[in-house]
Protein backbone atom coordinates (compact mmCIF):
# COMPACT_ATOMS: atom_id res chain seq x y z
CA UNK A 1 0.00 0.00 0.00
CA UNK A 2 1.04 3.47 -0.85
CA UNK A 3 0.28 6.59 0.92
CA UNK A 4 1.00 10.47 0.13
CA UNK A 5 1.44 13.72 2.00
CA UNK A 6 -2.03 14.68 2.29
CA UNK A 7 -4.44 12.06 4.33
CA UNK A 8 -6.52 12.45 6.95
CA UNK A 9 -6.73 16.57 6.97
CA UNK A 10 -6.54 16.72 3.48
CA UNK A 11 -10.30 17.84 2.96
CA UNK A 12 -10.29 20.12 5.70
CA UNK A 13 -6.81 21.95 4.28
CA UNK A 14 -8.58 22.07 0.77
CA UNK A 15 -11.75 23.51 1.64
CA UNK A 16 -9.57 26.19 4.13
CA UNK A 17 -7.09 27.24 0.98
CA UNK A 18 -9.70 27.02 -2.07
CA UNK A 19 -13.14 27.59 -0.26
CA UNK A 20 -15.19 29.36 -3.03
CA UNK A 21 -14.62 27.82 -6.10
CA UNK A 22 -17.06 28.19 -9.36
CA UNK A 23 -17.67 24.74 -11.26
CA UNK A 24 -16.90 25.41 -14.66
CA UNK A 25 -18.53 23.70 -18.06
CA UNK A 26 -16.49 21.08 -18.72
CA UNK A 27 -14.46 21.03 -22.07
CA UNK A 28 -14.98 18.06 -24.76
CA UNK A 29 -13.05 17.13 -27.20
CA UNK A 30 -11.86 18.04 -30.36
CA UNK A 31 -10.61 21.40 -28.54
CA UNK A 32 -7.53 22.82 -29.20
CA UNK A 33 -6.64 23.36 -24.94
CA UNK A 34 -7.10 19.53 -24.89
CA UNK A 35 -4.24 19.11 -27.27
CA UNK A 36 -2.09 21.86 -26.18
CA UNK A 37 1.12 21.37 -23.52
CA UNK A 38 -0.26 23.54 -20.31
CA UNK A 39 2.20 26.03 -18.98
CA UNK A 40 4.22 25.70 -15.52
CA UNK A 41 2.34 28.12 -12.56
CA UNK A 42 3.34 29.94 -9.30
CA UNK A 43 1.51 28.13 -7.13
CA UNK A 44 0.74 30.75 -4.57
CA UNK A 45 -0.35 33.27 -7.38
CA UNK A 46 -3.94 34.14 -6.21
CA UNK A 47 -5.11 33.57 -9.86
CA UNK A 48 -3.93 30.15 -9.83
CA UNK A 49 -5.04 29.45 -6.41
CA UNK A 50 -8.86 30.52 -7.88
CA UNK A 51 -7.91 27.69 -10.70
CA UNK A 52 -6.98 25.47 -8.61
CA UNK A 53 -10.89 26.18 -6.45
CA UNK A 54 -12.79 26.13 -9.60
CA UNK A 55 -11.04 23.01 -10.58
CA UNK A 56 -11.86 21.16 -7.13
CA UNK A 57 -15.80 23.05 -7.36
CA UNK A 58 -15.77 20.98 -10.97
CA UNK A 59 -14.65 17.86 -9.94
CA UNK A 60 -16.83 18.02 -6.54
CA UNK A 61 -20.10 18.43 -9.00
CA UNK A 62 -19.82 15.06 -11.17
CA UNK A 63 -20.22 11.92 -8.91
CA UNK A 64 -18.96 10.00 -11.16
CA UNK A 65 -15.34 12.33 -11.86
CA UNK A 66 -12.15 10.95 -9.77
CA UNK A 67 -9.91 13.34 -11.19
CA UNK A 68 -9.70 16.53 -13.25
CA UNK A 69 -6.86 18.25 -15.40
CA UNK A 70 -6.94 22.31 -15.57
CA UNK A 71 -7.44 21.81 -19.69
CA UNK A 72 -10.56 20.29 -18.61
CA UNK A 73 -11.97 23.57 -17.73
CA UNK A 74 -10.44 25.43 -20.23
CA UNK A 75 -7.47 26.93 -18.25
CA UNK A 76 -3.59 26.28 -19.85
CA UNK A 77 -1.78 25.24 -16.78
CA UNK A 78 0.24 22.51 -15.04
CA UNK A 79 -2.70 21.62 -12.29
CA UNK A 80 -4.59 18.63 -11.56
CA UNK A 81 -7.28 17.73 -8.83
CA UNK A 82 -7.35 13.95 -7.54
CA UNK A 83 -10.18 12.08 -5.86
CA UNK A 84 -10.36 8.19 -6.16
CA UNK A 85 -12.18 7.43 -2.79
CA UNK A 86 -15.34 6.47 -3.94
CA UNK A 87 -13.75 4.42 -6.54
CA UNK A 88 -14.09 0.50 -6.07
CA UNK A 89 -10.45 -0.41 -7.24
CA UNK A 90 -8.81 2.44 -5.11
CA UNK A 91 -6.11 0.82 -3.21
CA UNK A 92 -3.88 3.90 -2.25
CA UNK A 93 -5.79 7.14 -1.48
CA UNK A 94 -4.89 10.17 -0.91
CA UNK A 95 -8.29 11.77 -0.39
CA UNK A 96 -9.36 15.14 -2.57
CA UNK A 97 -6.04 16.63 -3.70
CA UNK A 98 -4.65 19.22 -5.79
CA UNK A 99 -1.36 19.83 -7.34
CA UNK A 100 0.52 22.12 -9.12
CA UNK A 101 3.27 21.68 -11.52
CA UNK A 102 3.07 17.92 -10.88
CA UNK A 103 5.73 16.06 -12.47
CA UNK A 104 6.04 11.81 -12.09
CA UNK A 105 9.34 11.03 -11.02
CA UNK A 106 9.01 7.26 -10.58
CA UNK A 107 6.59 5.15 -12.41
CA UNK A 108 6.42 0.89 -12.33
CA UNK A 109 4.60 -2.37 -12.59
CA UNK A 110 2.77 -1.76 -16.22
CA UNK A 111 -0.32 -3.16 -16.46
CA UNK A 112 -3.23 -2.75 -19.01
CA UNK A 113 -6.85 -1.68 -18.37
CA UNK A 114 -9.32 0.11 -20.29
CA UNK A 115 -10.22 3.86 -19.50
CA UNK A 116 -12.27 6.52 -20.43
CA UNK A 117 -12.02 10.37 -20.01
CA UNK A 118 -14.87 12.88 -18.87
CA UNK A 119 -13.71 14.98 -21.80
CA UNK A 120 -14.19 12.39 -24.47
CA UNK A 121 -17.62 10.75 -23.98
CA UNK A 122 -18.93 7.55 -25.39
CA UNK A 123 -15.43 6.47 -26.07
CA UNK A 124 -13.20 4.27 -23.92
CA UNK A 125 -9.82 2.55 -25.01
CA UNK A 126 -7.45 -0.35 -23.78
CA UNK A 127 -3.94 1.66 -22.31
CA UNK A 128 -0.50 1.02 -20.22
CA UNK A 129 0.12 2.69 -17.37
CA UNK A 130 2.28 2.12 -14.50
CA UNK A 131 0.46 0.84 -11.27
CA UNK A 132 3.06 2.55 -8.67
CA UNK A 133 4.13 6.13 -9.25
CA UNK A 134 5.54 8.88 -7.72
CA UNK A 135 4.31 12.46 -8.27
CA UNK A 136 5.74 15.29 -6.79
CA UNK A 137 4.60 18.82 -7.02
CA UNK A 138 3.36 21.94 -4.68
CA UNK A 139 -0.17 22.76 -2.98
CA UNK A 140 -1.79 25.52 -4.56
CA UNK A 141 -1.39 28.63 -2.27
CA UNK A 142 0.88 27.90 -0.14
CA UNK A 143 3.56 26.41 -2.35
CA UNK A 144 5.00 24.03 -0.11
CA UNK A 145 6.24 20.28 -1.80
CA UNK A 146 4.14 17.35 -1.78
CA UNK A 147 4.72 14.14 -2.83
CA UNK A 148 2.07 11.25 -3.78
CA UNK A 149 3.08 7.71 -3.88
CA UNK A 150 -0.18 6.00 -5.72
CA UNK A 151 -0.70 2.74 -6.95
CA UNK A 152 -3.49 0.88 -8.34
CA UNK A 153 -6.36 3.21 -9.38
CA UNK A 154 -4.88 5.95 -8.11
CA UNK A 155 -1.85 5.53 -9.69
CA UNK A 156 -3.60 5.28 -13.33
CA UNK A 157 -5.71 8.28 -12.52
CA UNK A 158 -2.83 10.77 -12.24
CA UNK A 159 -0.78 9.43 -14.88
CA UNK A 160 -4.62 10.41 -16.83
CA UNK A 161 -4.58 13.90 -15.89
CA UNK A 162 -0.90 14.50 -16.17
CA UNK A 163 -1.00 13.26 -19.79
CA UNK A 164 -3.83 16.18 -19.95
CA UNK A 165 -1.00 18.54 -19.14
CA UNK A 166 0.83 17.72 -22.14
CA UNK A 167 -1.78 17.56 -24.13
CA UNK A 168 -2.05 13.99 -24.64
CA UNK A 169 -5.69 12.46 -24.49
CA UNK A 170 -6.25 8.50 -23.64
CA UNK A 171 -6.70 7.78 -27.37
CA UNK A 172 -2.82 8.88 -27.87
CA UNK A 173 -2.14 5.77 -25.78
CA UNK A 174 -4.74 3.30 -26.91
CA UNK A 175 -2.77 -0.20 -27.45
CA UNK A 176 -4.00 -1.36 -30.71
CA UNK A 177 -6.30 -0.78 -33.63
CA UNK A 178 -9.24 -2.66 -31.77
CA UNK A 179 -8.56 -1.60 -28.22
CA UNK A 180 -10.84 1.84 -28.77
CA UNK A 181 -14.74 0.62 -27.74
CA UNK A 182 -18.36 2.69 -27.63
CA UNK A 183 -19.22 2.66 -24.15
CA UNK A 184 -22.95 1.82 -25.23
CA UNK A 185 -24.19 5.34 -24.53
CA UNK A 186 -25.10 7.75 -27.10
CA UNK A 187 -23.67 5.74 -30.03
CA UNK A 188 -26.25 7.27 -32.31
CA UNK A 189 -27.30 3.76 -33.01
CA UNK A 190 -30.37 3.58 -35.07
CA UNK A 191 -30.86 -0.66 -35.10
CA UNK A 192 -33.26 -0.51 -37.34
CA UNK A 193 -34.57 -3.55 -38.78
CA UNK A 194 -36.49 -2.34 -41.74
CA UNK A 195 -33.26 -0.68 -43.02
CA UNK A 196 -31.84 -3.94 -44.01
CA UNK A 197 -33.40 -5.38 -47.27
CA UNK A 198 -33.09 -9.07 -47.45
CA UNK A 199 -30.37 -9.34 -49.95
CA UNK A 200 -28.19 -11.73 -50.53
CA UNK A 201 -25.34 -11.63 -53.08
CA UNK A 202 -23.07 -14.73 -53.12
CA UNK A 203 -20.73 -13.17 -56.50
CA UNK B 1 -11.97 -27.07 -49.48
CA UNK B 2 -12.97 -24.18 -51.07
CA UNK B 3 -12.13 -20.64 -49.48
CA UNK B 4 -14.58 -17.97 -49.02
CA UNK B 5 -14.71 -14.45 -47.68
CA UNK B 6 -18.12 -13.81 -46.42
CA UNK B 7 -19.63 -10.71 -45.28
CA UNK B 8 -22.79 -10.11 -42.97
CA UNK B 9 -24.34 -7.21 -42.43
CA UNK B 10 -27.04 -6.79 -40.03
CA UNK B 11 -29.08 -5.44 -36.85
CA UNK B 12 -27.14 -5.65 -33.94
CA UNK B 13 -28.86 -7.56 -31.43
CA UNK B 14 -28.71 -10.77 -28.85
CA UNK B 15 -28.53 -13.74 -30.68
CA UNK B 16 -27.33 -12.48 -34.00
CA UNK B 17 -23.60 -14.13 -33.28
CA UNK B 18 -24.87 -17.59 -32.55
CA UNK B 19 -27.26 -17.56 -35.25
CA UNK B 20 -24.36 -16.51 -38.16
CA UNK B 21 -22.02 -18.76 -36.59
CA UNK B 22 -24.76 -21.75 -35.86
CA UNK B 23 -25.26 -21.70 -39.60
CA UNK B 24 -22.09 -22.09 -40.84
CA UNK B 25 -21.37 -25.33 -38.44
CA UNK B 26 -25.27 -26.90 -39.34
CA UNK B 27 -23.40 -27.08 -43.06
CA UNK B 28 -20.58 -27.87 -42.02
CA UNK B 29 -18.29 -24.91 -43.21
CA UNK B 30 -15.30 -24.06 -40.69
CA UNK B 31 -14.89 -20.12 -39.69
CA UNK B 32 -11.10 -19.42 -40.03
CA UNK B 33 -10.01 -15.76 -39.89
CA UNK B 34 -12.97 -12.99 -38.58
CA UNK B 35 -13.24 -10.19 -37.30
CA UNK B 36 -16.90 -9.00 -35.92
CA UNK B 37 -17.28 -5.20 -34.42
CA UNK B 38 -20.29 -3.12 -33.97
CA UNK B 39 -20.63 0.17 -36.51
CA UNK B 40 -22.89 2.35 -35.01
CA UNK B 41 -26.21 0.12 -34.12
CA UNK B 42 -25.38 -2.10 -37.08
CA UNK B 43 -23.23 -5.65 -36.82
CA UNK B 44 -20.72 -5.92 -39.26
CA UNK B 45 -18.63 -9.54 -39.56
CA UNK B 46 -16.01 -10.56 -42.05
CA UNK B 47 -15.01 -13.90 -42.00
CA UNK B 48 -12.94 -16.25 -44.40
CA UNK B 49 -14.57 -19.63 -44.68
CA UNK B 50 -13.27 -23.01 -45.40
CA UNK B 51 -15.95 -25.35 -46.57
CA UNK B 52 -19.37 -25.38 -47.63
CA UNK B 53 -20.95 -22.00 -47.22
CA UNK B 54 -24.45 -22.17 -46.60
CA UNK B 55 -27.81 -20.94 -48.63
CA UNK B 56 -28.79 -17.82 -48.50
CA UNK B 57 -32.25 -18.42 -46.62
CA UNK B 58 -29.58 -19.53 -44.13
CA UNK B 59 -29.49 -15.83 -42.62
CA UNK B 60 -32.72 -14.23 -42.28
CA UNK B 61 -33.05 -11.05 -41.81
CA UNK B 62 -29.40 -10.34 -42.74
CA UNK B 63 -27.32 -8.90 -45.52
CA UNK B 64 -24.59 -11.13 -46.57
CA UNK B 65 -22.34 -11.17 -49.74
CA UNK B 66 -20.03 -13.93 -50.46
CA UNK B 67 -17.42 -14.57 -52.91
CA UNK B 68 -14.76 -17.52 -53.58
CA UNK B 69 -11.29 -16.67 -52.67
CA UNK B 70 -7.93 -18.36 -53.47
CA UNK B 71 -5.69 -19.32 -50.92
CA UNK B 72 -3.35 -15.86 -50.41
CA UNK B 73 -0.21 -15.49 -48.96
CA UNK B 74 -0.18 -13.02 -46.52
CA UNK B 75 2.34 -9.93 -48.17
CA UNK B 76 5.88 -10.51 -46.80
CA UNK B 77 6.66 -8.73 -43.57
CA UNK B 78 10.05 -9.89 -42.59
CA UNK B 79 12.14 -7.70 -40.75
CA UNK B 80 9.44 -4.96 -40.36
CA UNK B 81 8.24 -3.34 -36.98
CA UNK B 82 4.55 -2.75 -36.16
CA UNK B 83 3.26 0.49 -35.03
CA UNK B 84 -0.12 2.39 -33.93
CA UNK B 85 -1.19 5.34 -35.43
CA UNK B 86 -3.80 7.72 -33.34
CA UNK B 87 -5.44 10.81 -35.03
CA UNK B 88 -8.17 12.47 -33.73
CA UNK B 89 -9.97 15.97 -33.96
CA UNK B 90 -12.88 17.58 -35.45
CA UNK B 91 -14.67 15.27 -38.08
CA UNK B 92 -14.26 16.33 -41.93
CA UNK B 93 -13.67 14.64 -45.33
CA UNK B 94 -10.32 13.47 -46.30
CA UNK B 95 -8.88 12.06 -42.83
CA UNK B 96 -8.24 8.68 -43.45
CA UNK B 97 -7.32 8.94 -46.90
CA UNK B 98 -5.10 11.29 -46.25
CA UNK B 99 -2.92 9.37 -43.61
CA UNK B 100 -3.51 6.28 -45.47
CA UNK B 101 -1.37 8.04 -47.94
CA UNK B 102 1.31 8.64 -46.18
CA UNK B 103 1.80 5.38 -45.37
CA UNK B 104 1.26 4.53 -48.95
CA UNK B 105 4.17 6.43 -49.83
CA UNK B 106 6.40 4.33 -47.65
CA UNK B 107 5.06 0.88 -48.68
CA UNK B 108 3.76 0.44 -45.18
CA UNK B 109 0.82 -1.57 -44.43
CA UNK B 110 -2.27 -1.08 -42.41
CA UNK B 111 -2.94 -4.11 -40.83
CA UNK B 112 -5.93 -3.01 -38.78
CA UNK B 113 -8.29 0.17 -38.37
CA UNK B 114 -11.08 1.46 -36.01
CA UNK B 115 -12.48 4.95 -36.81
CA UNK B 116 -14.82 6.00 -34.13
CA UNK B 117 -17.44 9.19 -34.93
CA UNK B 118 -18.74 10.52 -31.50
CA UNK B 119 -20.66 14.12 -31.73
CA UNK B 120 -18.12 16.26 -33.58
CA UNK B 121 -15.03 14.20 -32.80
CA UNK B 122 -13.62 12.05 -34.89
CA UNK B 123 -11.10 9.34 -33.75
CA UNK B 124 -8.78 6.96 -36.18
CA UNK B 125 -6.25 4.12 -34.46
CA UNK B 126 -4.66 2.01 -36.97
CA UNK B 127 -2.18 -0.36 -36.77
CA UNK B 128 0.80 0.01 -39.40
CA UNK B 129 3.65 -2.49 -40.73
CA UNK B 130 6.53 -0.94 -41.93
CA UNK B 131 9.18 -2.30 -43.69
CA UNK B 132 12.60 -1.91 -41.90
CA UNK B 133 13.67 0.13 -45.02
CA UNK B 134 11.40 3.40 -43.55
CA UNK B 135 12.99 6.53 -42.20
CA UNK B 136 10.41 7.07 -39.00
CA UNK B 137 11.50 10.29 -38.30
CA UNK B 138 10.83 11.53 -42.04
CA UNK B 139 7.42 9.73 -41.92
CA UNK B 140 6.31 11.20 -38.18
CA UNK B 141 7.68 14.69 -39.99
CA UNK B 142 4.95 14.12 -42.78
CA UNK B 143 1.77 12.46 -40.33
CA UNK B 144 2.27 15.45 -38.10
CA UNK B 145 2.17 17.63 -41.35
CA UNK B 146 -0.92 16.27 -42.43
CA UNK B 147 -2.88 15.90 -39.15
CA UNK B 148 -1.63 19.78 -38.92
CA UNK B 149 -3.33 20.31 -42.47
CA UNK B 150 -6.19 18.31 -40.99
CA UNK B 151 -6.80 20.03 -37.93
CA UNK B 152 -6.46 16.55 -35.84
CA UNK B 153 -4.11 15.39 -33.04
CA UNK B 154 -1.70 12.65 -34.18
CA UNK B 155 0.32 9.91 -32.43
CA UNK B 156 2.61 7.75 -33.95
CA UNK B 157 4.28 5.43 -31.57
CA UNK B 158 5.85 1.23 -31.52
CA UNK B 159 3.39 -1.10 -30.78
CA UNK B 160 3.94 -3.40 -27.65
CA UNK B 161 4.49 -6.43 -28.54
CA UNK B 162 5.78 -8.72 -25.30
CA UNK B 163 6.67 -11.81 -26.64
CA UNK B 164 7.43 -14.15 -23.83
Amino acid sequence: MCGTAMCGTAHARLDGVLAGGVSRELIGAPHPVLTTQTLPVDAADPLVVAGAADLLATMRRSHRCTGLSAPQIGLGWRLLSLDVSRHPRTRSCAGELVVANPRLVAASRWERVREGCLSVPGLTGEVSRATRITVRGEHPGSGTPVTVHADAFEARCLQHQLDHLDGVLFLDRVVGARAVHRTGRGSGATGDMTSYARVFRYV
Amino acid sequence: MGLSAIAVLGVARPGVIAEVTSAFTRHGANIEDSAMTLLGGHMAMMMLVSGQVPPASAFPGLTVTAAEVGSCRDHDREGGLGYVLTVHGPDRPGIVSSVSEAFTEVSGIITSMTTRLYGSLYVLIADVWLPAKVDVAALMRRLAAVGAGLGCAVTFRPAEAEVL
